[in-house]
């Protein structure tokens, strides 16, 4: 008796055989399998946060808001910054934030309290944020036209480099008490980005940093990098931050 | 740790053209300027696939380098390394490709 589908080794057995195997001998015989096809798809992985992303800059455009994606590993000073950037700017260029944190509402509170209309992203496990998480975080901002949007990206340095939001710029922060050969050891980030900013400037006599090495570094990784020196709680450098905030926006 | 997330989409991107077929195999490019760890993907891959038509598919992950052009002496070059330079001590090449994930070809029953 066959073993694959039972039927009994004779010539006179009771099925038909229109789409089935013979055994009229003892030959050696072979079941038909179906036959493995091959589909090229030459499909992009990431095609449909891309065509999400692409959905959010439209949208954007037509309100003429700009949006920023600020990126550092986590401590780098992006709250610090927002907040002061709301406090200061905020009454000349209207300012939303979208803050985006695996846990907690703590940095919305704080830019809430600075003063400017905040959502805030809990990605729970994920590590990053992603084109449809900003979708849905612009519907409820709601932004006036003609102003600006900040989102402040999950803290990491690896994986937020991958993902398109839908922003018009991206930074990468990073301060002075972290090592001066970042851009060389995460250049993925610091070659997606359009502007590093150096955070805690006023640290600078307290650490051995230095700032030429990181931005030779950091031109090595991305040659048409821009970059901004600042202390967000001194105030030193924030006029090249603003006046480029400036700039994006008109 | 993205490569889950990545991972995810590849499953459910393929899932979405391939009807009622079952997939035996995923043929998957990766850029080699990425920023995608292909041994984090196939660490994944068999968990994403579970209850879905790939469910006991293999994963095949052909490496794809990037071309790197050198400002100041107009070589060529492969690049498989971020921060890979040219033969002539620049430290910048002009990067082209390399950043790409693509699900180049399925194989299905």
């Amino acid at each position: 008796m066959c073993a694959t589908c039972g039927c009994g080794d004779t010539t006179d057995h009771g099925h038909d055989h229109e789409s089935h195997h013979h055994h009229h001998d003892d030959v050696p015989h072979v079941h038909p399998q179906p036959t493995p096809r091959t589909l090229r798809l030459e499909q992009n992985v990431l095609a449909k946060n891309a065509d999400i992303a692409q959905r959010n800059r439209s949208w954007l455009e037509g309100r003429g808001i700009v949006a920023w994606n600020l990126m550092s590993a986590p401590g780098a000073g992006k709250t610090t910054l927002l907040e002061r950037t709301v406090r200061e700017l905020g009454a000349e260029l209207p300012i939303g934030v979208i803050e985006g944190d695996q846990a907690t509402f703590r940095d919305a509170e704080r830019m809430r309290a600075a003063g400017c209309p905040v959502v805030q992203i809990n990605t729970g496990s994920g590590c990053h944020l992603d084109a449809a998480m900003v979708a849905d975080a612009l519907r409820q901002l709601a932004p006036p036209a003609d102003s600006l949007v900040i989102i402040e990206n999950v803290g990491n340095l690896v994986c937020p480099a991958l993902f398109d939001l839908g922003e018009h710029a991206r930074a990468v922060l990073m301060s002075v008490t972290e090592g001066d050969d970042k851009p060389l050891k995460y250049p993925h980030m610091f070659r997606a980005s359009d502007l590093m900013v150096l955070t805690k400037l006023d640290l600078l006599p307290h650490v051995a940093f230095d700032v030429a090495r990181c931005r030779e570094y950091a031109h090595r990784v991305n040659p048409r990098l821009e970059v901004v020196e600042l202390s967000a709680t001194r105030g030193d450098g924030l006029a090249a931050w603003y006046d480029l905030l400036r700039a994006r926006a008109t | 740790m993205h490569e889950l997330a990545i991972t995810e989409s590849v499953v459910s991107a393929v899932a979405e053209r391939i009807g009622s077929a079952r997939v035996r195999r995923v043929v998957l490019e990766v850029g080699c300027l990425a920023a995608v760890v292909p041994e984090a993907m196939a660490f994944c891959f068999d968990i994403c696939c579970e209850g879905t038509a790939l469910e006991g598919a293999t994963l095949e992950i052909v490496p794809v380098p990037a071309r790197g052009r050198c400002p100041q002496c107009a070589t060529e070059v492969d690049v498989t390394d971020p921060l890979g330079g040219c033969a002539c001590g620049s430290f910048v090449l002009d990067l082209m490709g390399g950043r790409d994930l693509r699900i180049k070809e399925v194989e299905v029953i």
